[in-house]
């Protein structure tokens, strides 16, 4: 059959596009979640008003975008076995635990405290309706790790054995444990979790920028900005970190990636790191390539003389072990999705960790230059030299427009870990194009590409939408009853309004309706 | 009884956790056309269900999870066979979850009507398709030796199954009508026990049909009990209703949906897709299911992992226990008061300085319209 429309490809563009999308929301949710509920520890512990509007405005923008994040979910624990159902009766014994274990502990949680901190701000005393946001983060973290521990099993499958039924082999656990806290699975975890930092930092700070740009709500975003620049900053440090780390391992395991991503098509030693490569895939060369001679030897293996495999040595070594074949995953997809995932992460961190600095509030700044909670930061360089102002328009300026970078950043990380891995579904045991259903027809997923694309299409501009209808409506004002939260379940609000009598109470509105 | 065994058990414990409460959600979004005469009475309706409809969904996942871990070959061949009506239910429930989610987040007119229409619709639909699927599932669908399924959609829309699926619609509707007349105050909890009548007894007489061809075709004594527990279950509901006993009557109406998806189960066993071609190839509880080292953890953590969760969301519905009524509802405007977007003077100085740009000025005058 026509490649383009192979079972295979369909099947393929169908996950890669759900599973991007829905990864779209993931990180989002994730930081907004921690970060949201940071913000309701400092109102709960302070009693600080700006953090409170704090809370219910980044709370109102991690709503919508977990709303997204749920339903998009739930596409993904179902096309396995739609679209494919030979690698879910391959690895199901193995990966469906991961699954079921999101599930029952994580998606629990997450769903169920999530009404309970919707609705519940005039049902719940504030020190238990702040943990039930906390259960939420907790639930969203949970829940990454389970998914990154069943995609480490594809990446790098441990803990298992090959075992023949009814004729059919299939892959049997024979090590849970292992499977969960391999390796893979936890620097995997330690690089999205750094990444997911980085992208709830950038997004807060861009944020706030906008705002403090049009002198509103000051004393609120001044706080977010620092509160966003901060996070960003750890996300850098520890993204950085973490990058480091998996490179290494994935150089250990899935050479064949890594030596993709850097187009080093023969073995050297030293090995250059590509800034710019364009090659001839067939032939199996760079026509051109800009490189630093020794730094891909240093980041694989700490040792700027290693000698690094190339692509043409990987693909003949894996015909020998598999037989005949191509063994190469999309180079150019590899190269620039690599490229993608690193620039975009960068321009955040280096734009944040800049504004970490300039912004600073006290350390090393002369007295005449610090600014007060209800004034603009001015851009400080050194004690008492301030940033040019042409500068500093722009730093203000990228960084509001780069928010979403980092998230674009992790989008394309996830197309370069995903499709890197190529031919193979799990690596070096199951190829992708003996786990599709085969009894799908492909007009049937012909008709849920289309379909999900174009429902995804259309959510994703009402999303945005009404994302940048609250961004801009910024804080909302502060109520009698959000300033006096209820002391006892389910009951009035304390301090000064529990005057009321209980005939009044019964037909008080909710604070919050759908 | 063996591992493999007990996840059957877990398995139909699951759907039908799913089906009781989500069950009651679907039945509140039909609600929404059928009993609510404006739209404060649909957001009544809508909020009745408003911190709990997620959690509910969880199950699904939860059944759909458990499915690919304790039996992959049923979780492959279902989901792969199914495939179309199952995209249909996937859509509903993606739309479902963002018209609760972003109705209220817009107060205009047109934005709150389209998402009311889609939460009716994503609510009726998959109410009758999982009767269809879970139909089809009993009666047995063309699977072949590799344990695919290679009839076509409309093989699935057989009388059996379509009569199931009006049976899980009726059903679901008739316990959302009891779950409103328990959880609302005013002129349309009268309503509901009027409409639950009514809705009763179609639902009975559906049911008893379903329920008899499926014993008839597949019935033992123990689906015989379960079958009598369904139908006397859903007449006392009914009696319930009438006397006004709306706790008893929701909680009956809960019963008869375990008890007939017990016995959906029970005609099942111990297969757990079976083939309509030949029962060599057909999918049981032991050549559909994994190891029995996966079932073991997985017996851990789901003996461990569901009490919990059905400890807080219990609380979550003990939290939420008050009646509401239109008085109840806020302001229709998202958020209610507080979420008029803040003016000058709440943030402080340097908000209200003269100095605001121009385009900031229109932002929040614009804001300011609605």
């Amino acid at each position: 059959m026509d490649l383009a429309l192979a079972p295979e490809t369909l099947a393929r563009w169908q996950f890669g596009i759900t599973t991007v999308y829905h990864f779209l929301f993931v990180p989002l949710t994730i930081s907004l979640a921690a970060l949201t509920a940071i913000l309701e520890t400092a109102w709960v512990r302070t009693g600080k008003e700006q953090y409170l509007r704090a809370t219910k405005f980044w709370g109102k923008l991690f709503l919508i975008n977990i709303a997204m994040g749920v339903v998009t979910g739930i596409v993904q624990e179902f096309q396995f076995g739609m679209n494919w159902s030979d690698y879910s009766r391959f690895v199901g014994d193995v990966f469906g635990a991961p699954l079921a274990f999101e599930a029952l502990i994580a998606f629990f949680f997450e769903s169920t405290f999530i009404g309970l901190w919707i609705f519940g701000w005039d049902k719940l005393p504030k020190k238990l309706h702040c943990a039930t946001i906390w259960m939420v983060s907790i639930g969203t973290v949970l829940s990454a790790y389970f998914i990154i521990a069943a995609n480490a099993f594809m990446q790098h499958p441990v803990g298992y054995r090959l075992v023949e039924r009814d004729g059919v082999q299939r892959a049997e656990l024979t090590d849970f444990a292992k499977v969960l806290f391999q390796e893979t699975a936890l620097v995997n975890f330690f690089h999205v979790i750094a990444a997911t930092i980085l992208v709830g930092g950038a997004f807060m700070t861009g944020i706030a920028i906008f705002h403090l740009r049009r002198k509103r709500h000051v004393r609120t975003m001044r706080m977010s900005l620092r509160l966003g620049l901060v996070t960003a900053f750890v996300g850098t440090l520890l993204t950085v970190i973490s990058a480091d780390t998996l490179g290494k391992v994935m150089y250990e395991q899935q050479p064949m990636k890594m030596s993709a991503a850097e187009a080093l098509w023969e073995s050297e030693k030293p090995a250059p790191f590509s800034l710019f490569a364009y090659g001839d895939v067939a032939e199996g060369h760079n026509k051109v390539a800009i490189e630093i001679p020794g730094v891909l030897s240093f980041l694989a293996k700490n040792n700027f003389n290693a000698e690094i495999p190339g692509i043409n040595d990987l693909n003949k070594e894996a015909q020998e072990k598999f037989g005949p074949g191509d063994y190469r995953p999309n180079i150019p997809t590899a190269y620039w999705s690599y490229r993608w995932m690193i620039g975009f992460g960068g321009v955040s961190m280096a734009l944040c960790t800049a504004g970490l600095w300039l912004t600073r509030r006290k350390v090393w700044l002369a007295p005449e230059h610090r600014t007060g909670p209800d004034e603009v930061p001015k851009l400080m360089l050194t004690k008492n030299k301030e940033l040019a102002p042409k500068l500093g328009t722009w730093w203000w300026r990228l960084s509001q427009w780069t928010l979403i970078f980092p998230l674009i950043g992790t989008a394309w990380g996830w197309i370069f870990t995903e499709t890197g891995r190529q031919p193979w579904v799990v690596y070096g045991v199951l190829r992708t194009e003996d786990a599709v259903s085969p009894g799908v027809s492909q007009g049937e997923v012909i008709t849920s590409l289309v379909v999900f694309t174009l429902v995804y299409a259309i959510l994703a501009v009402i999303e945005v939408r009404l994302l940048l209808k609250y961004v801009r409506q910024g804080p909302p004002k502060l109520s009698e009853a959000d300033l006096n939260p209820p002391t006892r379940i389910g009951g009035p609000p304390g301090g000064a309004s529990t005057g009321t009598d209980a005939e009044a109470d019964a037909d008080r509105p909710m604070a919050f309706s759908y | 009884m063996e591992l493999h065994d007990v996840w059957f058990v877990l398995i139909a414990v699951l759907w039908i956790g799913y089906f009781f409460l989500e069950g009651f959600d679907f039945g509140v979004g039909v609600l929404t056309k059928l009993l609510a005469r404006d739209r404060a009475e649909k957001r009544v309706l809508i909020n009745t269900i408003g911190p709990v409809w997620d959690g509910n969904e969880v199950w699904l996942l939860s059944a759909g999870g458990a499915t690919f871990a304790a039996f992959p070959e049923w979780y492959a061949t279902l989901f792969s066979g199914f495939y179309l009506p199952l995209l249909l239910i996937l859509l509903c429930l993606i739309l479902r979850g963002v018209a609760f989610e972003y109705r209220a987040k817009r107060p205009d007119e047109r934005w709150q009507t389209n998402w009311e229409h889609t939460i009716f619709w994503t609510s009726l639909l998959p109410a009758f398709l999982w009767g269809v699927a879970f139909g089809n599932i009993v009666r047995g669908v063309e699977i072949d030796a590799r344990k695919e399924y290679v009839g076509s959609v409309f093989d699935l829309l057989n009388p059996y199954a379509l009569l199931g699926g009006l049976v899980t619609l009726t059903l679901f509707t008739f316990h959302g009508t009891v779950f409103t007349a328990l959880k609302t105050v005013g002129d349309i909890r009268l309503r509901a026990r009027k409409l639950a009548l009514a809705l009763g007894l179609l639902t009975a007489v559906l049911a008893l049909g379903f329920l008899g061809w499926t014993q008839a075709d597949n019935g033992d004594g123990a689906s015989m009990v379960a079958l009598v527990v369904a139908v006397v279950a859903l007449l006392a509901a009914l009696g319930a209703n009438q006397l006004g006993r709306e706790g008893w009557s929701f909680a009956l109406s809960g019963l008869t949906i375990v008890a007939a998806v017990a016995m959906l189960f029970l005609t099942l066993f111990p297969n757990v897709m079976p083939s309509s071609l030949d029962d060599d190839w057909s999918l049981t509880v032991t050549n559909a299911s994994s190891s029995p080292y996966t079932l073991k953890i997985m017996t851990w953590c789901a003996g461990i992992a569901t009490p919990v969760v059905l400890l807080y969301q219990s609380w979550t519905y003990w939290v939420f226990r008050k009646r509401i009524g239109t008085q109840h509802i806020a302001p229709d405007l998202p958020h209610g008061t507080s979420d008029v977007p803040s003016d000058s003077a709440a943030d402080v100085p340097s908000d209200s300085a003269p100095d605001v740009p121009s385009d900031s000025a229109r932002d929040v005058s614009a804001g300011r319209a609605h």
